[in-house]
């Protein structure tokens, strides 16, 4: 396969300059939309904060929206990472194990049950109990029986249960129109309006996935060769997938709560990266990170700007699917497949 | 006991074998589908014994029992029927080409582009009919399968590359779609809404009409490329090697599959789970040799969007909600079952 950076120095390097990119459009993120601030403001936003709306709109809008990207972003591209090496399929992506389907169907069941006097933050939690319970159900579906659990089982049973649960949910948004409404906030995914304290709720989460992301690296370059390789080669395979299921849970998971369903993320990165870097996943998990990041960021800025001047703001997961496409298809297109 | 049987006549020469469990299968899904058939027109805001609606059937019934069911009830019925069959075996073609088995029809942006059309045309038509609707989701349906084909194409079209591009373009139409949802009017949006999850609630014998024609000449196209199909399963090199021009074959399969569910997604809006699961039932059901696959498939995708209609229309009286919600809620359990009992097996 060619691989665009070859040697060590290369790929560190890039990864070097992905960092300082991944500041830039942050600090990009914070300054620009609809109003405009200039760098010294944002600054005494922090260092000097005087209550005027300028910094209040930095310090609780601008900023935990810049930071829910960032962690979305690279949660959605390591999640995908995970499930690519897992299934041995590159079309798979978080929404596969039924993540999004079944925070969603747990949001609205929960609207539903309870009426809407839960905060945004409780409901959270019922979006990352629905993801986490659907794709452990997943899972143990597709382990089942003799051959323990194989990329098309685990394909297949994430499409059942995700389907099952997606009905759930529209049959209660066509029952009861109200719940529509504030169901829309999740089924369309968004970074608008997320407040620090649902980051810092969410944050440990997708750490610990991110962390147990890179340990297992050495074990996902196996994995990919193969089961029955991996297990010649002294992997406990079994291990290896459960652990990358569950890190899949925390940071799909995680994300859909935060964020709702934001489509492409998980499939774009990491082709996109190991068109950079090739199969590694050393350097593919770590260059996942900082790019979804960047690239999640970018895609809000985006949505921010273009659409300006109407006054409309467009979720993010719209601008991530357009620029997807436009981005993936060359990419797709330049490798040469049997 | 022989599971298969071997049929040799000696003028015309001939020779094939029967799989004597895959044709029973086949048979006793189609019982049971005339059997829903019938049971799904008796049942409704209005019962009608199972007795009444044949006899209305030969026109033998009473007046008001033949408007119902000739009327209302058959028309609605006879597009479920087929709007599930062109779905399945439009998913069970696609499986074989690509040989993935997340492979649907959603999977080359027919129904993401079938339904960004739908939802643009209600969002900007304004004095133009919505009986056109059928229309303007088939053709970006097919629009936005030729453009993935297109785009797939050098040189060929590896099924890799083909679902790669597929799955892009379906996001962007689906980010489209989101976009048109947000810009249009609430009280249109959840009209939108409501085709996006796939209905067939007021049909009458005019779409049956639109419908028949796509349905019953790209199933009967099908059928004179099974054997194709089945090479294809093998693999390129082994089609290839026993004489198959794949590309030329793929394209003409592709086509007929596109125009399959775009078809059914023009009239019946993006009903899902069917083009996905329907063969994967099927599968489980009869073996993956075409022949019993896919009238296995048509059958049983046919018998989901009729059972899926019949619980929207009388479960959650007075609301009359859409098949596409219920689909997944009787197959999926079904298919997880399937899979389950069939764990051992590879």
């Amino acid at each position: 396969m060619n691989v665009i950076l070859s040697s060590r120095l290369q790929k560190t390097t890039v990864l070097i300059a992905g960092f300082v990119v991944l500041a830039v459009v942050m600090v990009a993120s914070i300054l620009f939309g609809i109003n405009q601030y200039s760098l010294t403001t944002a600054v005494e936003a922090y260092t000097q904060f005087s209550g005027s709306e300028e910094h209040l709109i930095i310090t609780t809008s601008r900023m935990p929206r810049t930071l829910t990207a960032v962690a979305v972003g690279s949660s959605l591209a390591v999640a995908g990472v995970l499930l690519q090496a897992l299934t041995r399929n590159p079309l798979a992506s978080p929404s596969l194990i039924g993540v999004n389907a079944g925070a969603a169907a747990a949001i609205v069941t929960t609207i539903v049950v309870f009426g809407s006097q839960f905060p945004v933050s409780q409901m959270m939690w019922a979006g990352f109990i629905g993801a986490g319970v659907t794709a452990l159900l997943v899972y143990g579906l597709a382990s089942a029986g003799r051959g323990g659990m194989t990329p098309i089982k685990l394909t297949l049973s994430g499409a059942a249960v995700a389907a099952f649960a997606s009905s759930v949910t529209s049959l209660f948004m066509l029952l009861q129109e109200k719940t529509m409404t504030e169901a829309f906030y999740w089924l369309v995914g968004s970074v608008e309006g997320r407040q620090l304290d649902h980051f810092f709720m969410i944050i440990p989460y997708l750490l610990v996935g991110w962390l147990g992301a890179m340990l297992l690296t050495g074990s996902l370059n196996l994995m990919v060769l193969g089961d029955d390789v991996a297990t010649g080669l002294g992997q406990k395979i079994i291990l290896v997938k459960a652990t990358a299921i569950l890190l899949v849970v925390l940071l799909a998971g995680g994300s859909v709560a935060l964020a709702g369903p934001i489509a492409f993320v998980g499939i774009i990165i990491p082709h996109l990266c190991r068109f950079l870097v090739g199969l590694d996943h050393r350097w593919l998990i770590p260059y996942s990170i900082v790019f979804g990041g960047a690239f999640l960021v970018c895609a809000d800025l985006l949505s921010r700007l273009v659409l300006m001047p109407m006054r409309l703001e467009v979720p993010v997961g719209v601008a991530t699917a357009m620029i997807g496409v436009a981005f993936i298809i060359p990419l797709v297109r330049r490798r040469a497949y049997a | 006991m022989h599971r298969h049987v071997v049929i040799r006549t000696k003028k015309p020469a001939l020779s094939f074998h029967v799989d004597k469990r895959a044709l029973g299968i086949n048979f006793l899904l189609f019982l049971l589908l005339s059997a829903v058939i019938v049971l799904s027109i008796g049942l409704g805001s209005l019962h009608i014994p199972v007795w009444e609606v044949i006899k209305a059937f030969v026109g033998a019934g009473s007046e008001q029992n033949e408007l119902i069911v000739l009327d209302w009830r058959l028309p609605r019925v006879v597009v479920s029927v087929m709007v599930g069959a062109s779905l399945a075996v439009s998913g069970a073609i696609l499986q074989s080409l690509v040989r993935n088995p997340l492979a649907s029809p959603d999977l080359i942006g027919t129904t993401a582009g079938a339904t960004a059309a739908a939802v643009a045309f209600i969002t900007f038509a304004k004095d133009v009919s919505v009986q056109w609707m059928p229309l303007v989701a088939l053709i970006g349906g097919l629009l936005t399968a030729t453009l993935t084909y297109l785009t797939a194409w050098k040189g060929g079209v590896s099924p890799f590359r083909l679902a790669l591009v597929g799955v892009c373009i379906s996001a962007g139409m689906g980010a489209l779609t989101i976009f048109f949802l947000i810009i249009t009017q609430t009280h249109k949006a959840s009209n939108a809404l409501g085709w996006m999850t796939g209905t067939v609630y007021g049909t009458s014998w005019v779409n049956v009409m639109t419908l028949l024609p796509w349905t019953v000449l790209f199933l009967v196209a099908t059928i004179f490329q099974i054997r194709y199909l089945n090479a294809q399963e093998l693999g390129d090199d082994i089609a290839k090697g026993i004489g198959v021009a794949i590309d030329k074959k793929r394209l003409l399969l592709i086509a007929i599959s596109v125009a399959l569910a775009g078809a059914a997604v023009g009239v019946a809006g993006g009903i899902s789970f069917i083009g996905l699961m329907a063969p994967h039932i099927a599968r489980r059901l009869v073996g993956s040799a075409y022949g019993y696959l896919l009238p296995a498939s048509a059958v049983l995708g046919g018998m989901l969007v009729v059972l899926a209609d019949l619980i929207g229309r009388t479960v959650f009286l007075p609301h009359d909600l859409p098949a596409g919600i219920f689909t997944a809620a009787i197959g999926a359990p079904f298919f997880v079952y399937l899979l389950y009992k069939t764990r051992n097996h590879q």
